[in-house]
C-alpha cells in the first residue's frame, strides 16, 4: 500500500468511527431526524464541517502544499439543474430509507448485513445514472 | 429536540472533521464518499462516464477510503460500542429502493451528505448549500409523508 492510500485507509478508519460515534450507522437514527424529532444530525454535520472548514480554509496558509504532493484546491462544483434535481432524487432515497453512501458503508461496519442490499442498489442507482444520463 | 442528547453526535462530527482534514492536509483529496460508486464501476464497465480522469485517478484510494470506513465502524462496534453488533429493522424494500434512489439521485447531483454536506459547505461552496438544503426539505418531506403512511420499521 503506498503513503497516499494508507493516508485514506487510516482517514476512513477515522471517518467511519465517527458516523458509528455519531449514531449515523444507523438508519432508524438518520430517519429521526428527517422526521424532524431528533436534530442531532444537524449537530454532527455542523460539527464535521466546521473542522473540515480550518483545514480547508485556515491550514492552506501556513501550510503551501499537501505534505504527500499535489494542491490544496476548495471541493466547488458549478450550481446546474442536475446538482437539484439529483439532491431531490438523493433525499426520496433517504428519507424513504436512512440511508446514504457512508452511513451505509458504515452500517456494514456494525454487522448489519440487511444494508448490502442497500448498498447493492446504489451501485445499482450510479451505473444508472452514468449509463443513461452520463 | 434532542432526546439522546448532543454529546455523541457533536463528537462525532468532530471526529469524521478530524478524518477529512487528516486526509485534506496530507495528500490535498476530499474524502468524500458517493463518487466511490461511479470509480468502482469503471474497474468493470467500458461506458465513458465511468472511464473519466477523475474516477481513473481516485478509484484505488477510494476502495482504500470506502474499506477504512467499514472498518472504522466494526472498531466502534467491537470497542466502546454500548450496542454491539446490530441490524435495521427497516424493511427490505425500503432498503432496496431507497438505495437505487440514492446512488442515481448523489451521482446525478455530484455529492451527498458527505461531499456536499461536509466538504462542500467547509469550502463554503454555494452550490453545495443548495443541494444541501434540497435533500434535507426532501428526505423530511419523504420521511413525513412514510410517517403519515404508517410505514414503520
Amino acid at each position: 500500500m503506498n503513503n497516499r492510500n494508507m493516508v485514506l485507509f487510516i482517514g476512513g478508519i477515522i471517518f467511519g468511527f465517527g458516523l458509528a460515534v455519531g449514531g449515523m450507522s444507523k438508519p432508524e437514527v438518520v430517519l429521526s431526524f428527517l422526521q424532524l424529532k431528533d436534530y442531532g444530525l444537524l449537530v454532527l454535520m455542523g460539527g464535521a464541517a466546521g473542522v473540515s472548514f480550518v483545514a480547508i480554509n485556515v491550514v492552506p496558509r501556513f501550510v503551501e502544499k499537501p505534505v504527500l504532493g499535489g494542491e490544496f484546491k476548495p471541493r466547488t462544483r458549478t450550481l446546474s439543474r442536475n446538482t437539484i434535481l439529483g439532491a431531490a432524487i438523493f433525499g426520496v432515497g433517504w428519507g424513504l430509507s436512512g440511508q446514504c453512501p457512508g452511513s451505509a458503508l458504515s452500517s456494514l461496519g456494525m454487522g448489519n448485513l440487511p444494508v448490502l442490499l442497500g448498498i447493492a442498489a446504489m451501485f445499482l442507482g450510479a451505473y444508472i445514472m452514468g449509463r443513461f444520463f452520463g | 429536540m434532542f432526546p439522546l442528547g448532543v454529546t455523541s453526535y457533536l463528537l462525532g462530527g468532530i471526529i469524521i472533521g478530524l478524518g477529512v482534514s487528516f486526509v485534506y492536509i496530507l495528500t490535498g483529496q476530499h474524502a468524500t464518499q458517493s463518487s466511490f460508486f461511479s470509480s468502482t464501476i469503471s474497474y468493470f464497465s467500458k461506458i465513458p462516464y465511468f472511464n473519466r480522469k477523475t474516477y481513473l485517478d481516485s478509484r484505488e484510494w477510494r476502495l482504500y477510503f470506502a474499506a477504512g470506513v467499514i472498518l472504522g465502524a466494526l472498531l466502534y462496534t467491537v470497542t466502546i460500542s454500548p450496542d454491539g453488533f446490530w441490524r435495521t429493522s427497516i424493511q427490505w424494500w425500503r432498503l432496496l429502493l431507497g438505495g437505487l434512489l440514492v446512488g442515481f439521485g448523489t451521482r446525478l447531483s455530484s455529492g451527498c451528505t458527505s461531499g456536499h454536506g461536509i466538504s462542500g459547505l467547509a469550502s463554503l461552496s454555494t452550490t453545495s448549500l443548495f443541494a444541501v438544503i434540497t435533500f434535507i426539505v426532501v428526505g423530511a418531506i419523504t420521511a413525513n409523508i412514510m410517517l403519515l403512511l404508517g410505514v414503520t420499521s
